[in-house]
This record gives C-alpha cells, sequence and structure tokens, in this order.
C-alpha cells in the first residue's frame, strides 16, 4: 500500500475533471486520447454487474475502437441533440503494488437545444490508470451505471 | 371481457384503406385506444414472450416481466412445470414477488403475509381463523377461490409465452411454419444468458412495432453499416411475413448483390448519405462467424404483438416490449449466446453487441425517430401516415429490403383485433 500524497490526490481529481469537461465540451476526439492504446472502456448496467453478467451497454477494448465510435457519432448515428453535463463526485483512490486505480460517482445530466434538463445517469466510474511520461492516461474503465434503464437512446459516451 | 368503456374511442378514428396505407395518428396518442389495446391484443387471443427457460433452470426460479403493463411472475414449479401469474395480490391487489428475479419456495406478499405457491395457488392467509377464535376471514372463505390470476403457458424450445384468452390456438399454429422455424433456429441448443438491456422510449409502442416492420429505414436512418462501407440497402435481403401477416422476418444474407454499380451513391436520392467506405480503425466488430445452416446475416424476427428476436451477425437477444403508456414503453433485451460457445466465441458476441441495443451502432436511431414522430403527432389524429413503400393492397413477402409492407400486415392484424374496421380500397 503506497501512501497517496497531496500531490497525486490532487492529480487524480484533477484528472476527473478534464474527463467530465472533455465529454461536456463535445471535445470527444480529445477524451479518446485520455485512454492507452489497448485501453478498455465498458458501460455496464448495475444490473449485470451484481449478477456477474459479463454484458454491457457499450463496450470498447482498445483505442482504436474508441476512435471508431466517436467517427461513427460525428459521422453515421443520429441521436437526440443534446449537451451533457456531468458531475463528478470526490473520487476514492487506491494505490496498490504499483497499480493506482479509483472509483468516483457521476450524475449525468442532459439538456435538450430549447433547455429543458432531465437525469440522464448516475453511477460510478471504476478507472485503473496507467502513467506514461509523466503522465495519467485511463488502462481500463468501468462505467457502473444505477440507471441501467437507458432513458431514449446512449449514444455520447458517459 | 365484456363491454370496456373506452370501445368506443375505436370510432374516433377512420381507416380509410382497408390494407392499412394510411394510419391515422390517433391510435399512437390516444389514452383509451392504450386502455383497449391492454384488453384486445395483449390480453387477446395472442402468445405473449414472456422469459426464456434457461433464465429460470431450478425449481423455484422466478423472474418478473410484463404483459403489455400487467406485472407478471414467470416461475418453474417443483415438478419442473413452467408457470405464469399476474404479480398482483388477490388480497388487496398489491405487487406479491418483489424482486426482479430469484429462487422461491412461494410468492409472499409483503402488506399481510398471504403466500402463493409456485403454480399461482393461495396456500397461507395468517390469522385466517383469528387469534383464539376472534377476528379473522369468515368461516366459509375458500382459499381456492383466491388464487393469483393465471396465464396459460407454452414453451417452444425454452422460449416461454404465455396468454390470457382460452381462444388462443396452439403456439405453433400462432405462429405459422416460418415462425415456429425462427424460433427453432434461434433457440437450437442450452443458451448462455449474456445480460440484460433495458430502454426507456417516451413514444407509443406501435412506433417501435412499426419501426421493427419497416425494413426501408434500415440504410437510411441507421448510417454505419453504410458509412463504413459494409452493408447497402440495395443489398441481397428482404422480408417473409406468416399467413396473417401479423408476424415478420426482416432479413439480409450473405453476399450482396449491388445497386447502382457504377455510382452507389446515386440510389439515396441526392441526400448526401451514399457509400463513404471510409474504414474501420478496428474492423473486427463485422467479422461474422456462420453458425446458422442458412446465409443469414441479420434477422429480425418481429411476433405479434411483443416480441423480437434478434441476430445481427452474432449477437443474438430477444427484445420484449413492455407498455407503460400510450406515451411511452421500456425494451427489455436478454442477450445470450450458448452454453458450448468458447471463450473466444464468448468475447466475440460481447463486443458485437456494440451494434445492438440503445447505445448500439446500427440501433441507437429508433430511439430518436419513435420520440420524434411520437411528438410531431400530438395533434391532427385524423391525418394520418403513408404506407406504401413495396405497394398496396394484400401483404406478402418481400424479396426487397425497400419496403414497408410488413407493418401493413401488422395494422391489419391489430385492426381485426381490436374490431376496427378498415375502408374499402387503398386511397
Ligand atoms: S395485499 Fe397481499 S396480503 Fe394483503
Ligand atoms: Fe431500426
Amino acid at each position: 500500500m503506497s501512501t497517496i500524497t497531496p500531490e497525486l490526490y490532487v492529480r487524480v481529481q484533477s484528472f476527473f475533471e478534464e474527463y467530465g469537461r472533455l465529454l461536456d465540451e463535445d471535445r470527444l476526439e480529445t477524451w479518446v486520447e485520455l485512454f492507452t492504446e489497448d485501453a478498455r472502456y465498458e458501460i455496464v448496467s448495475r444490473e449485470n454487474h451484481e449478477q456477474g453478467l459479463p454484458l454491457s451497454l457499450m463496450l470498447c477494448d482498445s483505442r482504436d475502437m474508441l476512435h471508431d465510435r466517436i467517427y461513427s457519432l460525428r459521422e453515421a448515428n443520429i441521436y437526440n441533440i443534446h449537451t451533457d453535463c456531468h458531475v463528478i463526485g470526490t473520487a476514492r483512490i487506491l494505490h496498490e503494488n504499483g497499480v493506482l486505480s479509483a472509483v468516483a460517482p457521476y450524475s449525468l445530466f442532459q439538456s435538450t437545444q430549447e433547455g429543458e434538463t432531465r437525469l440522464f445517469s448516475v453511477g460510478r466510474y471504476h478507472l485503473t490508470f496507467a502513467e506514461t511520461g509523466g503522465r495519467l492516461s485511463i488502462s481500463r474503465l468501468r462505467v457502473v451505471t444505477d440507471t441501467g434503464a437507458i432513458l431514449t437512446l446512449l449514444a455520447t459516451p458517459i | 371481457m365484456s363491454a370496456t368503456l373506452n370501445a368506443e374511442a375505436i370510432d374516433r378514428y377512420r381507416f380509410p384503406a382497408a390494407d392499412c396505407s394510411r394510419i391515422p395518428y390517433g391510435m399512437y396518442r390516444d389514452p383509451d385506444i392504450y386502455a383497449l389495446e391492454q384488453e384486445r391484443i395483449f390480453r387477446g387471443p395472442i402468445w405473449n414472450f414472456l422469459a426464456l427457460e434457461d433464465e429460470i433452470p431450478n425449481p423455484g426460479d422466478f423472474r418478473l416481466v410484463e404483459v403489455g403493463d400487467t406485472p407478471v411472475i414467470v416461475d418453474r414449479a417443483r415438478d419442473g412445470s413452467l408457470h405464469a401469474m399476474v404479480n398482483r395480490c388477490s388480497h388487496r391487489g398489491s405487487i406479491v414477488q418483489r424482486a426482479t428475479h430469484g429462487n422461491a419456495k412461494t410468492h409472499v406478499c409483503c402488506y399481510h403475509q398471504w403466500s402463493f405457491d409456485l403454480t399461482g395457488n393461495l396456500v397461507g392467509v395468517p390469522f385466517q381463523k383469528g387469534v383464539k377464535g376472534v377476528g379473522g376471514l369468515p368461516a366459509d372463505f375458500d382459499k381456492s377461490c383466491h388464487a393469483l390470476r393465471k396465464l396459460r403457458v407454452e414453451s417452444l424450445n425454452g422460449a416461454i409465452f404465455g396468454t390470457f384468452s382460452d381462444d388462443t390456438p396452439p403456439l405453433r399454429e400462432y405462429l405459422g411454419p416460418v415462425f415456429t422455424h425462427q424460433v427453432e433456429r434461434l433457440f437450437n441448443r442450452k443458451l448462455r444468458i449474456l445480460g440484460y438491456q433495458r430502454q426507456r422510449i417516451f413514444g407509443n409502442w406501435k412506433l417501435y412495432t412499426d419501426n421493427l416492420r419497416d425494413p426501408n429505414h434500415g440504410g437510411l436512418l441507421h448510417m454505419f453499416q453504410i458509412t463504413f462501407g459494409i452493408a447497402r440497402l440495395n443489398a441481397t435481403g428482404g422480408a417473409k411475413l406468416d399467413a396473417d401477416g401479423k408476424h415478420n422476418l426482416s432479413w439480409a444474407a450473405q453476399g450482396g448483390r449491388a445497386g447502382n454499380a457504377e455510382d452507389p451513391g446515386k440510389d439515396y436520392g441526392d441526400t448526401g448519405r451514399g457509400d463513404m467506405n471510409i474504414k474501420l480503425r478496428d474492423p473486427s466488430l463485422l467479422r461474422y462467424h456462420k453458425e446458422f445452416p442458412d446465409d443469414l446475416t441479420l434477422a429480425v424476427t418481429s411476433l405479434f404483438a411483443n416480441a423480437a428476436l434478434q441476430q445481427i451477425g452474432n449477437t443474438l437477444a430477444v427484445r420484449q416490449i413492455r407498455t407503460r403508456s400510450a406515451d411511452e414503453f421500456e425494451i427489455v433485451s436478454t442477450f445470450f449466446g450458448y452454453e458450448d460457445d468458447d471463450e473466444a466465441m464468448q468475447r466475440h458476441r460481447l463486443r458485437k453487441a456494440n451494434l445492438a441495443g440503445p447505445a448500439g451502432l446500427v440501433s441507437m436511431e429508433d430511439g430518436e425517430a419513435v420520440e420524434l414522430v411520437h411528438r410531431a403527432i400530438v395533434r391532427d389524429g385524423q391525418d394520418h401516415s403513408v404506407v406504401e413503400f413495396g405497394g398496396r393492397g394484400p401483404v406478402r413477402d418481400q424479396e426487397n429490403l425497400i419496403s414497408d409492407v410488413p407493418m401493413r400486415g401488422f395494422w391489419m392484424y391489430y385492426c381485426k383485433l381490436m374490431g376496427i374496421p378498415t375502408g374499402e380500397t387503398a386511397s
């Protein structure tokens, strides 16, 4: 068990801040760059998670796959026009055997063009970091969503 | 069931054409129509898909489902037999079983602890005789008259269906040969349940059954496969119907016939949505491992009225439509593979699930399309949609995908069950 220095604490919390901001600002291509090349990103419902069922709502097991998804959103898919607002809570940080990971709760609000807002999803990020060249990136992110009954559709990442 | 309060609702709308090439918008928005559907469609002479036997393999296993908007328990009794019953206490109407799934000896209502066996019979009433002869139920209270309301159940290759009506023909007859085969094709051996997906859509449930029976939108609304140059609308495919036209199989096959070979974008009528042939960075998502004796790579089977069986490449699922109101429904999908899948096949199915469901690369648009229509048809219930791709008149199998004929088949059968007179000719 390595100690979590104040510096590391701030780095992790800022990482989540950047993560949410990039999504909210629709900078999805930059968001993808937060991941390592062989990263795994998945959104899984609490229902499946608790029953040990492997099915996700969204699963990308490489950065290429994430790129494809974002490219598809830009060029091919049609979905509800909306703005995202991620409210990410304080992360619980673990630093064990040289592996840095964190769990943070989130709320994701979606607003329409006319300014109508709904709570779209709540849940937790289970994130494992990789550190390369003094920079944190995501090697694994499992989003466990309590809101397993997806409202309308799930296009932009959580 | 006899006369209903809202039966006159059907007189509010006119189907001008007997072939249902015109559908009045009011049919999607009127709450009285919705209430009537619960009685005449979901509780009418149809088989509703309930659950899969492999979800409740052991005695005592149960799952909660919904038939239309009626909560139903599906379970397996001690002797292995399957049962379905309305999840509403015969005492004062509470939900009896509260857990979405599990294993139980009896279903016990938490309110006053009445308990029901796995076939739905009332077996226990606390204080039935009161305490020391004081209080309790009248002496002539007969537990056997207070069972949970039971559905008739039939299973075909492990797919469990239920019906409220005594008039429903046997399941195979109801499905007809083509759709019996589709059920047997998909449920051909023991399954492994991979998980669930749920999606709430704020629109009328029939906009979704329409969507399932409209192969024409596949290559126009869903542009993933076209953008990445994998499939075209003018590929080999079509639709099959049963004799009533109520069920539909939309299919596409490996290989494919080209449309306008020199200029594939041309068939798209200058919408700017032709083939773009951009390459995926990770094309492994689209690989298909042939696993059925036929060449179908896409087979979406819509069973009247609440189910769709889905094969999109190697991602397999069954979807159950649960209605909530005229303005909302839920799709609950059970994804599965087979027990003998090796690790690589299971991983492939799980990755390929990216194509389907609420976040599906080739399906997310459906949620948006349903809501766009539902919002716009709030008024003018006498106006109607135009359903003429693939022609007017009698419904029959379609040899291409540029068709919404199966939609008309659904509506013709729907009108029959609802007791709605349709017009004489196509207008
Ligand atoms: S309502 Fe169920 S026991 Fe009273
Ligand atoms: Fe669709």
